[in-house]
């Protein structure tokens, strides 16, 4: 059975992500922001099982959605949301924010027009039932160096979270 | 992966939809059976232990008691206290037995069957990256239990939903590596194939499960953690009635409440599956049988190994006490996570010099 | 402490966490949590209100909230003769009706000067050394099902139930007994209540063994109770805490050989002690206490005398003006009663020195610096009864 309805599964979940995400921002009270959050994860998830790589799919919800995002609501259900709404939660850096913009948006244009080129038209499709085995081989042999520091530095971190956060150790 | 592809491409996408909603139904209807039953056999057997009868009244060994059980919860008053945040109120019990009854849809529980020339496994979808998809799932479960906690705005609600969240959110990496050592073994992520390969026998009669071929410690690593992430005893801090009154679902009445209880023997019967998948061996059992039988065993094997595990879960119920709040954290990540990761590690150098 | 209780009073929570957290503070640092454990509480063994302040799951502060279970005892009794009286104690410690019994028939015989005969005396002792065995007994099972052990408590229960039948056949009552009468027992003992005695001594052995081995040397059991509320022997006596609670910190204090009652005398028995003055200490005392109970019934039914069970007191009892103090060691520690006498038919008045009451002070010292989970281990090891706290 070939895919169905590929390009509508593409617009609906993009859609859901970028709505969701532009939630994420604009909603006042944390515990809806992070819920929104919630919904950009599993819509980019969605998004990588149309790439056909079911394995990066598969942690993007088991990490980011059943790990990370936990974690924020963890803390979010402990403040008062309350006194959180009340607050102004944008700090007056409109000039910053505005040049930050323009540099993004400037980058998607730029890759929009340069990328018709780089990429090819139809990217080749992945044979699937290697994708979890390549990842490996990527991980491990291919980018194993990088791989490290990068986990290195996760865990420089997280060490440095737990020193600043907790006062009395 | 490749197998499915080829099989599943010669059905029109008629069939694959009726036989996909046929085989959900099905699937759906037994394992809410199952979990009415569970709670029945949890009655009956802590009853036994604990020298009491258990339900007997309704039906024969009280055998309509889930009917009964049923009833009253749906004729109950659904009370939504003042206070509650609404939408998240209402969702949070959704959203917990969505999640349970969905991770079952990958779970096989036999091997390909061909009726009327459609030839189909015994599951309702064969993913490559069945178990992956399925640790997803009950991963997000977590949400489920916080959102309930905090939206009931309570205070017992929130301390337990805050324990519900930090254990399953711990203990889901000793579960997660507890289980690479299979996976290692088996090289692969689809649960029919790690099944698979669990077939036929060692020296002539251990029967060649991964628990038997050196993944003992991670079985009981995984017992541990499923127990963990199922909120069961002796893990049972996030709804421990006797210090959180009813933890986070303390301020859930009616079908709401009935829908946590539903999706906590739900996720039990889910962890039982995947320990039977991945450690003893799926659907392979001892007996084979004349050709009639043939259709029929491997499902009887399965659900008897699932069975074992949930007489397991009622049994250590009736039996121990409640950990506490620290010494469950530490238990986790000071005792099983550094086994599991011992045992990854034996694992793959066992198998990288075996190549 | 005080302001805390106005903030719980107020009916909408989300008013209260306005209350409590001022608007200046930082809120990632307001972790401190309010929370109002009870009187309607699975686990606060009946009407207890316990007040929590809470960093994350660690206990910084309790206060104890009593009086929701009040019934004036005491100045009822000021309106009822002494014999009117008794039965209104039995509703003291009502799982151990029998030694709140026990207590205010000696304290008013003290106040007579009238001395009930041996044969009283020893039915005495056997019945309220059974009570004790109920009583612990009962605290066993809802003790292990508030640390979660569902099972004990059924077990317990079972075995609980042949001494009710006892008590039934005795008296005709199973919880509030009203066994015995000033001067003496109403009744004299049923035919066979020896044997039945003694076949339940012969029953309950075993068992006590059985809750041991669900309990005694389980890993999780230990975890939980070993260094859980600890009170040392000093704070134990400035706390005035008896009975288990005090001999588990490694008081051997022991009112039924300090200044003996009733028949113990003549019994020989061992009073066991604990040393580290946790919960598991207690736990381990009170198991033993069940064993030392039995071998006290087991002499007395053997040893019992004939004669009168009543002894000779007035049909209208006038004690002469004055005032008694007696004491008895109860299941939960000393239960004393202080009876002033106007030389009327009615005290003057009389005050009870419950055991609970005194050993619930504890608590905030038990349990400071301890998790939610470990309120309730203490609640449960302290033992109270709340109708015997608030009276």
């Amino acid at each position: 059975m070939d895919p169905v309805a590929t390009p509508y599964f593409f617009y609906g979940l993009s859609a859901v992500a970028v709505l969701s995400a532009v939630g994420v921002i604009m909603r006042r009270n944390p515990v809806h922001s992070a819920i929104a959050l919630i919904f950009t994860l599993l819509s980019l998830a969605g998004l990588y099982l149309m790439l056909y790589a079911p394995f990066v799919a598969g942690v993007q919800i088991i990490l980011y959605v059943g790990g990370i995002v936990v974690l924020f609501l963890f803390v979010i259900m402990l403040i008062n949301i309350e006194r959180m709404q009340r607050e102004y939660q944008f700090n007056k850096q409109w000039l910053v924010g505005l040049l930050a913009a323009a540099a993004l948006g400037a980058l998607f244009v730029a890759v929009y027009v340069k990328g018709q080129s780089i990429f090819p038209q139809h990217a080749v499709r992945f044979p699937e039932q290697l994708n979890t085995q390549q990842v490996g081989k990527m991980l491990y042999v291919d980018y194993l160096l990088p791989f490290e520091i990068a986990s290195l530095l996760l865990l420089v971190a997280i060490v440095g979270a737990v020193v600043m956060a907790k006062k009395r150790i | 992966m490749l197998r499915l592809y080829v099989e599943e491409k010669m059905l029109s996408i008629t069939t694959f939809v009726i036989v996909s909603v046929i085989k959900i139904v099905i699937a759906l209807a037994v394992l809410l059976t199952a979990v009415a039953y569970t709670v029945w056999l949890e009655r009956k057997l802590v009853g036994r232990i604990q020298n009491r009868w258990g339900p007997q009244r309704v039906g024969p060994f009280g055998l309509l008691q889930p009917l009964a059980d049923g009833a009253k919860f749906i004729f109950k008053e659904d009370l939504t206290p003042p206070y509650v945040y609404k939408p998240l109120y209402i969702a949070a019990p959704i959203l917990s037995l969505v999640l349970a009854l969905t991770s079952i849809s990958l779970v096989p529980i036999g091997n390909w069957v061909t009726v009327r020339g459609v030839r189909t496994p015994l599951e309702i979808t064969d993913v490559n990256i069945g178990l992956l998809i399925i640790l997803g799932i009950t991963s997000l479960s977590v949400y489920g239990v916080a959102l309930a906690g905090w939206s009931s705005n309570s205070k017992y609600s929130l301390l337990g939903s805050l324990r519900a969240s930090a254990q399953m959110v711990s203990y889901e990496i000793a579960l997660g590596v507890s289980l690479v050592g299979v996976l290692i073994m088996s090289g692969s992520l689809n649960l029919r194939e790690i099944v698979d390969m669990q077939g036929g026998h060692m020296a002539g009669f251990i029967p060649r499960w991964n628990i038997f071929r050196g993944q003992i410690v991670a079985f009981f690593v995984y017992l541990a953690a499923a127990f963990a992430e199922t909120n069961r005893v002796p893990f049972d801090l996030p709804e421990a009635e006797t210090e959180l009154v009813a933890g986070y679902h303390t301020e859930y009445s009616s079908m709401k409440f009935a829908m946590f209880f539903m999706a906590e023997y739900a996720n039990m019967i889910t962890a039982a599956s995947i320990a039977t998948l991945l450690f003893l061996g799926g659907w392979h059992g001892p007996l084979g049988g004349p050709w009639w039988l043939q259709a029929i065993l491997p499902v009887f094997w399965f659900a008897l190994k699932v069975f074992g595990f949930i007489f397991l879960y009622i049994w250590i119920r009736g039996t121990l006490p409640r950990f506490r709040y620290d010494q469950l954290m530490a238990f986790g990540w000071k005792f099983l996570f550094p086994i599991a990761v011992a045992n990854v590690l034996v694992t793959s150098l066992i198998v990288a010099l075996q190549k | 402490m005080a302001d805390i209780l106005k903030s719980e009073q107020s009916p909408s929570s989300v008013e209260h966490i306005e209350a409590e957290k001022g608007v200046d503070q930082p809120f990632l640092d307001a972790t401190e949590l309010i929370l109002n454990m009870g009187p309607q509480h699975p686990s606060t063994h009946g009407v207890l209100r316990v007040i929590l302040k809470l960093d994350g799951e660690k206990v910084l502060n309790t206060e104890c909230v009593i009086g929701y279970l009040h019934r004036g005892v005491e100045k009822i009794a000021e309106h009822r003769t002494y014999a009117m009286f008794n039965p209104y104690v039995d509703r003291m410690d009502y799982v151990a009706a029998v030694s709140n019994g026990l207590g205010y028939c000696e304290a008013v015989e003290k106040l007579l000067n009238v001395e009930a005969p041996p044969r009283a005396q020893w039915v005495r002792t056997i019945l309220t050394e059974l009570n004790r065995i109920a009583s612990h007994q009962l605290w066993l099972g809802t003790h292990a099902l508030d640390i979660g052990a569902i099972t004990p408590l059924f077990y317990t229960f079972r075995d609980r139930e042949e001494i009710l039948k006892i008590f039934e056949k005795y008296c005709g009552a199973r919880l509030t007994t009203h066994a015995f009468r000033i001067g003496g027992c109403l009744y004299e003992t049923y035919d066979g209540f020896e044997q039945d005695v003694k076949k339940f001594c012969d029953f309950v052995t075993p068992k006590v063994d059985e809750y041991e081995t669900l309990l005694t040397t389980n890993r999780i059991w230990l975890e939980r109770t070993k260094g859980v509320g600890v009170l040392k022997a000093e704070d134990c006596i400035d706390l005035g805490v008896t009975g288990p609670v005090l001999r588990a910190s490694g008081v051997k204090w022991d009112l039924r050989k300090a200044q003996p009652y009733a028949a113990y005398k003549n019994f020989e028995f061992d009073i066991p002690t604990g040393q580290n003055g946790d919960t598991y200490d207690r736990y381990l005392v009170r198991v033993a206490e069940m064993r030392q109970a039995l071998r006290i019934i087991r002499q007395a039914v053997d040893s019992i005398p004939e004669g009168p069970i009543m002894g000779k007191v007035p049909k209208v009892m006038k004690p002469p003006v004055g005032e008694i103090y007696h004491s008895i060691e109860a299941p939960k520690g000393e239960l004393g009663y202080f009876i002033v006498s106007d030389g009327s038919t009615q005290p003057y008045r009389v005050r009870v020195r419950p055991p609970s009451f005194v050993n619930l002070q504890a608590l905030s010292k038990m349990v400071e610096g301890a998790l939610v989970a470990d309120v309730v281990a203490v609640i449960g090891t302290l033992d109270i009864v709340l109708g015997e706290v608030d009276r």
